[in-house]
């Protein structure tokens, strides 16, 4: 049973990483960018959302909302200010800016928190669960993490398909600039991928601290892990990326529970090798072909 | 006033120079045919018309307005639409997004998706298949039908026969005229005269760049159109 047990936490514990990996696929998607500083923007924001509850005394719920909404236009300002100016033939210019702002933040929440690990408090669900039987329990956080991610991981999939906006995302996904001859402006599409995927991430970051302890330099690890996700998924497959964080979940307290805490992460990282080796274009590879 | 008026446009590409001190007038409700071989800078005309290319000097009047300030993704609402050369579809999108996507910045005006699926019967069992599953004549179709979406009042159409079955290219001439009934204004690139000739009123040979020749099809001969296709 206790099997039983571990593999539901990480199914669970995928939602979340699912959660971190959704903004990153989708802005990989619409703009071909990879953005290295987006697991660090999601730690950001659960300092921003600490800040929000500690010092304005807002209650968790809405230094949540709060800060995803800051999030959503901070993402904006970010992209038409400073990451489209990026774009462009050169491949590598994105990355490099991405990664001096991820070492930027990285150094400025050290500056202004200190490095110490800090807490989201959210109070009683924390610890709560669902008694199943003797041996199986499952906590109510979560699981809340966990639908959560289902619930943004639909709605962002329905936007996408069903609204003339989430149509443009896809035709500037496909050809930027036949999409212009259409009348869509890439730079406001872009804008407003970016905006909603640190609003995810932020949702992310927020409900991380909330689970567990965070501080400054987790970010590269959350990309890391999202990295993971998105590629086993399948690189511009939303769901896929949803099943690729719930596998590396997965082999993550599977592995623990096998060879003893501290393995489970490299277990994941054999996991997503082995994929990577097998099934290059991951699970759910969307090739579309002109 | 012209639909549309260059005045010695000038146009590069990094340090090549593709359109040189090119100035021409469209006149509303015409059909105007550029055509020339490989490189002549047709393509880069449209493309500047349409917004995706700024002139280096001269400039484009749309309605007596200069429009070179205007982005591409500005000048569909203004009433300018380009079919791009190898037609680019979204691949990824259902026929029927493809044309909804059309609409995205366009005007109002007669032509929505019952109107084009009229025009273009083919497109209509495909609806629901992705793009990418077209063959060239049909994606040729919906873009088309999707640069009608946006109710243009210029159309530009670059190399719309190519590589595609004579029937097929029969039937995108028969949809033109019907086009130009409707009062279109339409501007025409094509490397394959016989074709274009049928259709326009009025022609302009490009070669490297410049306009070799200018006039009415009745009033050119075929050897002074050879002569100023090929540069001889």
């Amino acid at each position: 049973m206790d099997w039983v047990n571990v593999a539901i936490q990480g199914i669970l514990l995928g939602g979340l990483y699912a959660l971190f990996a959704t903004g990153l696929a989708l802005v990989f998607g619409v703009m071909r960018m990879v953005n290295l500083a987006h697991g660090d923007l999601g730690i950001l924001a659960a300092f921003v959302a600490l800040f929000l509850f500690q010092s304005l005394h807002l209650g968790v719920m809405w230094s949540g909302l709060a800060t995803i909404a800051i999030m959503f236009v901070v993402g904006y300002l970010l992209q038409r200010g400073l990451l489209n100016f990026t774009l462009g033939s050169d491949d590598t210019r994105p990355i490099v800016v991405t990664f001096g702002l991820s070492i930027i933040i990285q150094n400025g929440l050290i500056m202004w928190f200190s490095a110490d690990s800090q807490g989201l408090d959210a109070g009683q669900i924390e610890n709560i669960s669902i008694r199943i039987n003797d041996q199986l329990s499952i906590g109510w956080f979560p699981l809340l993490v966990f639908v959560t991610s289902i619930v943004v991981i639909a709605l962002l999939q329905t936007f996408l398909n069903r609204t003339k906006l989430g149509r443009a995302f896809r035709a500037t996904s496909d050809d930027r600039e036949a999409a212009e001859l259409m009348g869509i402006d890439n730079r406001h599409i872009y804008g407003l991928a970016m905006a909603i995927a640190l609003a995810i991430v932020a949702l992310a970051g927020i409900l991380l601290a909330v689970r567990t302890t965070f501080d400054p330099t987790q970010g590269s690890f959350r990309l890391i892990f999202a990295f993971e996700a998105v590629i086993m998924g399948g690189m511009g497959s939303i769901w896929g990326t949803l099943i690729g964080a719930i596998v590396l979940g997965m082999s993550q307290t599977l592995g623990s529970q096998a060879f003893g805490s501290g393995w489970g992460l490299l277990v994941g990282h054999l996991v997503f090798l082995t994929v990577l080796a097998v099934r290059p274009s991951g699970f759910f590879a969307k090739t579309v072909t002109a | 006033m012209s639909v549309l008026e260059l005045q010695e446009v000038d146009v590069f590409y990094g340090d090549f120079q593709a359109l040189f001190e090119v100035s021409f007038k469209v006149e509303e409700g015409q059909t105007f045919a550029c055509i020339g071989a490989n490189g002549g800078g047709k393509s880069t005309l449209l493309r500047t018309v349409a917004g995706l290319q700024r002139p280096a000097s001269g400039q484009v009047l749309f309605h007596g307005e200069p429009i070179d300030q205007h982005p591409a993704h500005d000048r569909v609402g203004m009433g300018i639409a380009l079919v791009p050369e190898g037609r680019r579809v979204f691949p990824s999108l259902t026929v029927f997004e493809n044309l909804q996507i059309g609409a995205y910045g366009g005007r109002k005006g007669e032509w929505n998706t019952d109107s084009v699926l009229e025009l273009f019967p083919l497109l209509k069992p495909l609806v629901k298949r992705q793009a990418s599953s077209l063959s060239g004549g049909e994606q040729q179709a919906l873009a088309i039908g999707r640069a009608l979406m946006a109710n243009p009042q210029l159309l530009l159409l670059d190399e719309v026969s190519l590589g595609l079955a004579p029937v097929v290219i029969k039937r995108i001439y028969e949809a033109m005229v019907l086009l130009v009934g409707t009062g279109t204004t339409i501007l025409v690139v094509e490397q394959d005269v016989q074709h274009v000739l049928t259709v326009a009123d009025h022609v302009a040979c490009f070669l490297e760049g410049r306009i070799s020749l200018e006039g009415k099809p009745s009033e050119l001969s075929s050897e002074a159109i050879t002569a100023a296709y090929f540069g001889m």
